[in-house]
């Protein structure tokens, strides 16, 4: 207990004063060009996010952008993507700190600044999945019901009843894990698609050759009507014992 | 069924006769000397050596015995036969063990044991001291545990796991205790007189649960792998506490005035105990590791060095009174993973197999123990307290989880269920530890006999009553299941993705949870923990490992199949060898590659084998197939003699050619030739349809994922036509092989003239040359190895020779 208690504290300590330092590196910079007008400080939408971690109601003042008014349609988001009312403000709230601009949409620049993401392999991949072929754009509503792929599925029972097929459900995160692969969207994993993953994954590791028979190993695996490539429901196939509500779950802090 | 179970329980109860018989006519021997005093005729060893040196000294004594010498030895060499024969025995009808918990069989054949030598008025030997329990009997079964603990599960549920068992294991103790110590102020029960301190004392040890028999229920029904992992991580850490909790309140019971001081001194002890252990234990599994790097020269005494530093880290930890417990399962938690890549694969069997097979002659002496001490030792009974003892138990057992999970889960990620939350609390069965804590107590406790058989009541109660029960009962309630035969490339692929996804999207979301952490270790892992404790550091992708593993075991079948079956039909060689060349295309490989992957491949069997055995049972070797062993072995044997000359000159290719392999860091491959490779892989790739033609219809879909299930000889027995089609795609494939050789020229070639890798190349080709060297002779030893290898340098797979020769 102790020792998970403390990874989370520090956890969160961690990644509170990443955000106020990263906030602060961000408003200096900011603070050599006159700042654009009306934007909500950073800080405060800190400051203010914090006060939604504990009161989750009501209290919360200054910094429109953090009460659940101001988010868009935050009502209906909520029931549409299950999350809960602290959920939606803290993500508003990331939101708000990726949109360095204050345009009230994100680019796919904005996703790569994030350091972390952009080491991670598949971090390209992951970025382009927000974003719908042609679309630079990314609002709130659809940033989160993208993230809502990852909510947990036994959570919010009662929400859930309503809807039973949401983008949380077994078939919402495959579908996702699915499209990344699928990078040129014709519903199938090709040969050279999963090759090109496994590139990213395994990198260094191995040779070329290891990675080709390794891929085609995969494929034939998984193909089941012999076309060599993976469709979905093949992909689903093959995962079929793999319990997912472990695999692709986060617990969005609140 | 009804007729056949009958015979099964017919024949086991002939087998209990038949060996307490045989325990009957050994017992004369080794028991007479320790219960008499009378030293009687039969026994001519303490006859002998007194008469014969005294009376005739000048005659050498042609036939002596002396007993009394080896008495202790024999003694517990027997004992341990005994239990190892009941073992044997519980095995010949396999229904038996699944039905009823090995555990409770042991402790009935004991019983059975122990009525006999209460009949003939024997004592059990006094072998279960205190000593001899925590010094030699109790470190097998916790590294035993500790080894095993699939490593994975264990730290993404620490924390739960840790909760449980330090909060559960105090809660159970003071729980119990209180209760038990309110009962005892009541006068009809007659137990005024123990204390406190001696009800907290006796709380402590049936608080420890060992729920070996549940787990493996929860294996073979394959419950979820959070349940299996909190219950295998509580059992090993509230050991741990238990140890400690008993200590100090053995401790407690002999101080005349407990003052309020001294709870504070006890908990700072605790923590000092506990956190002391893990350090300890952490520092010897390091070095452990980092002793493995060198022991390359001296692979004999490899895993000697694991066994030391355990029970060094074991007996370091005793000198200092801190917990040894945590200190061994820490020690070897932390040793494992790289020891495991350290040493040779033998010594890693070797070290699994001794782990094991020292774990469960421990737990098995001390479950026959329990059965021959319930009948032999004097027992106090109390009605009120032995029931209320229960009672307890299983109250603050219950309520125990259900409170704690209650908290812990809100910070879970998959929250405990109801059933959950059942299975746990109903797993908890008592078993050696607390027999052992409660028959080592100290005999000052004035209760000590009634603690006894209270203890004794409470584990067979609960090893007979839930350990029975619990398989229904858990198939009943339907928990959450996980199926862990996850033995595909792709699940491990898309898991990885997964996982990377999942990293990515905390990052996105600017949180940090358990993939950052894992993500940090894996970094700080890769970049600082290898490179000093491993001798070979290149970091290797699970995939990679899996992918390995799954080619081993289509090339053991193969050799099973053409080696091992002699009435094997010529056609499942060949579907074998099919399905082998469908799976993977290897054929496109360089002779030098092949060489190098199988040298990756033998050095990595060991840890091929870490992932099959992440579930192992208590009892059960970590890789239970033994047959496949055997194979590896002789997989590498007919390897060695397959190429002889390869052996001298092996030290100097391999790192030459894993040099080509890998590549700079910061380049793709694709990015320094991508014409000539993929231009080159594809007319492969479709060539390889064009000689396979249709083979995915046949064998495409159950290549490798069951490659393990004997499903696929039964299928493909009936495939018999299907060599004439084989002996075509064999040509072909052979025909493509020589095909491929130009191709890795012209791709050497447009190598050369695109960067600067053109000595590297040379040596790669002058290699190549050298094996065509080699080749000849290495040919030569074994005759029937010899044809193969000329027609196909390309693959020194031993699967050619055998095909070649059945054909």
């Amino acid at each position: 207990m102790s020792v998970q208690m403390k990874q989370r504290g520090s956890g969160g300590g961690a990644s509170k004063s990443r955000d106020l330092l990263q906030v602060t590196a961000q408003r200096s910079r900011q603070d050599s060009p006159p700042p654009p007008a009306g934007q909500p400080l950073p800080p405060l939408s800190v400051r203010a996010g914090e006060d939604n971690l504990r009161g989750g109601g009501g209290g919360r003042m200054g910094s429109g952008s953090s009460s659940l008014k101001h988010i868009p349609d935050g009502q209906q988001l909520m029931e549409e993507t299950g999350f809960s009312a602290a959920h939606l403000l803290r993500l508003h709230e990331r939101f708000d700190f990726l949109d360095k601009d204050g345009r009230g949409h994100l680019r796919p620049e904005d996703f790569e600044e994030i350091r972390e993401l952009t080491e991670n392999p598949i971090g390209g991949r992951i970025i382009a999945a927000f974003f719908p072929p042609e679309k630079e754009r990314l609002d709130f509503p659809s940033f989160v019901r993208i993230l809502a792929h990852f909510r947990p599925i036994g959570k919010n029972r009662s929400r859930d009843r309503a809807q039973p097929e949401q983008a949380n459900s077994r078939t919402g995160k495959l579908k996702f894990a699915f499209e990344l692969y699928d990078q040129d969207r014709d519903g199938k994993i090709s040969r050279e698609e999963l090759l090109q993953v496994l590139r990213a994954m395994l990198g260094l590791q191995v040779t070329e050759e290891q990675l080709r028979s390794i891929a085609e190993r995969a494929v034939q695996e998984a193909d089941i009507d012999g076309d060599g490539a993976i469709s979905f429901d093949e992909f689903k196939k093959s995962l079929e014992k793999v319990d997912m509500e472990h695999k692709m779950n986060i617990r969005f802090l609140k | 069924m009804d007729l056949s179970s009958r015979r099964g329980v017919d024949l086991f109860v002939i087998f209990c006769v038949f060996l307490s018989l045989l325990y009957g006519s050994r017992a004369e021997v080794p028991s007479r000397p320790t219960a008499s005093v009378t030293i009687l005729p039969p026994i001519k060893p303490d006859n002998g050596p007194q008469p014969y040196p005294e009376e005739e000294k000048s005659n050498l004594p042609v036939f002596t015995m002396n007993y009394s010498r080896i008495q202790i030895p024999f003694e517990i060499t027997l004992w341990m036969l005994l239990a190892s024969f009941a073992k044997i025995g519980f095995h010949v009808y396999p229904k038996i063990t699944f039905w009823v918990p090995e555990s409770c069989l042991l402790v009935s054949i004991g019983l059975i044991v122990g009525g006999i030598m209460y009949s003939v008025h024997e004592k059990p030997p006094a072998v279960l001291t205190s000593n001899v329990f925590f010094l030699y009997m109790l470190p097998p079964i916790v590294l035993d545990s500790g080894y095993f603990m699939p490593t994975r599960p264990f730290f993404e549920n620490v924390g739960t796991v840790l909760w449980f068992a330090v909060v559960g294991t105090l809660w159970n103790s003071i729980g119990i205790g209180m209760s038990l110590f309110a009962i005892c102020q009541i006068e009809a029960f007659g137990v005024q007189d123990i204390n406190l301190q001696e009800n907290l004392l006796f709380a402590t040890i049936i608080s420890a649960v060992d729920p070996v028999a549940v787990l493996s229920v929860f294996e073979d029904v394959s419950v979820n792998e959070q349940l299996y992992i909190v219950v295998f991580g509580e059992c090993l850490f509230n050991d741990a506490v238990t140890v400690v909790l008993y200590s100090m309140f053995s401790f407690v019971t002999e101080m005349p005035v407990v003052e309020p001081v001294d709870v504070f001194l006890g908990v700072a002890r605790f923590l000092v105990v506990g956190l002391g252990g893990m350090g300890f234990g952490v520092l010897f599994g390091f070095v452990a590791a980092f002793t493995t790097r060198f022991t390359s020269k001296v692979r004999e005494i490899e895993p000697l060095f694991i066994f030391m530093y355990s029970y060094l880290a074991y007996l370091v930890a005793e000198l200092f009174a801190i917990s040894s417990i945590m200190a061994i399962v820490c020690c070897a938690l932390t040793m494992k993973y790289y020891v495991e890549e350290n040493v040779s694969q033998r010594s890693c069997t070797t070290i699994r197999h001794v782990v094991k097979m020292l774990g469960a002659i421990s737990e098995t002496l001390i479950f026959f123990f329990l059965g021959v001490v319930t009948i032999t030792t004097e027992h106090e009974w109390n009605w009120g307290y032995i029931l209320f003892t229960l009672l307890f138990a299983f109250i603050w057992r219950g309520l125990g989880i259900l409170v704690l999970t209650q908290i812990i889960n809100p910070f879970r990620t998959i929250p405990f269920n109801t059933k959950d939350q059942f299975g746990m609390a109903y797993g908890g069965l008592r078993g050696a530890i607390s027999f052992a804590l409660a028959f080592t107590l100290p005999d000052n406790i004035g209760r000590k006999h009634l603690f006894v058989t209270a203890t004794i009541v409470i584990i067979l109660f609960t090893v007979f009553l839930q350990g029975i029960s619990i398989r229904p009962l858990i198939e009943f309630i339907n928990v959450r299941r996980t199926n862990r035969k996850t033995d595909t490339i792709n699940i491990e692929i898309h898991t990885r993705l997964m996982e990377h996804t999942m990293a990515g999207i905390e990052d996105l979301c600017g949180q940090w949870s358990h993939y950052y952490w894992k993500d940090k270790f894996m970094k700080f892992n890769n970049r600082i923990l290898r490179r000093i404790l491993l001798r070979d550091n290149r970091a290797e992708s699970s995939i990679v490992a899996l992918y390995k593993k799954l080619e081993l075991q289509n090339a053991i079948e193969i050799l099973d199949t053409a080696s091992g079956d002699i009435s094997a039909a010529p056609s499942i060689i060949s579907l074998q060898e099919e399905k082998k060349n469908s799976t993977k295309p290897k054929k496109k490989f360089l002779a030098a590659d092949l060489k190098n992957m199988h040298d990756i491949l033998s050095k990595n069997m060991y840890k091929i084998r870490e992932r099959t055995v992440s579930y192992t049972s208590k009892h059960a070797l970590p890789n239970d197939n033994q047959r496949r062993e055997i194979l590896i072995r002789r997989h590498s044997s007919i390897r060695r003699s397959l190429r002889p000359g390869s052996f001298q000159t092996r030290q100097q290719i391999v790192p030459k050619s894993q040099k080509y392999f890998s590549l700079p860091p910061g380049e793709s491959l694709n990015s320094r030739f991508p014409p000539t490779r993929q231009s080159s892989a594809d007319a492969q790739e479709t060539m390889s349809e064009v000689a396979y033609p249709g083979r995915r219809s046949r064998f495409g879909n159950r290549s490798s994922s069951g490659a393990m299930m004997p499903l696929h000889r039964l299928g493909t027995l009936k495939e018999v036509s299907s060599v004439d089609f084989l002996n075509e795609s064999e040509r072909g494939s052979t025909g493509r092989g020589s095909q491929s050789r130009p191709q890795s020229l012209r791709h050497h070639l447009s190598a050369d003239d695109n960067n600067g890798l053109v000595d590297e190349m040379r040596i790669r080709q002058v290699e190549e040359e050298e094996e065509e060297e080699e080749r000849p002779q290495a040919s030569q030893p074994p005759a029937w190895a010899a044809e193969p290898r000329d027609e196909t340098p390309q693959n020194p797979l031993l699967r050619r020779p055998q095909w070649n020769e059945k054909k």
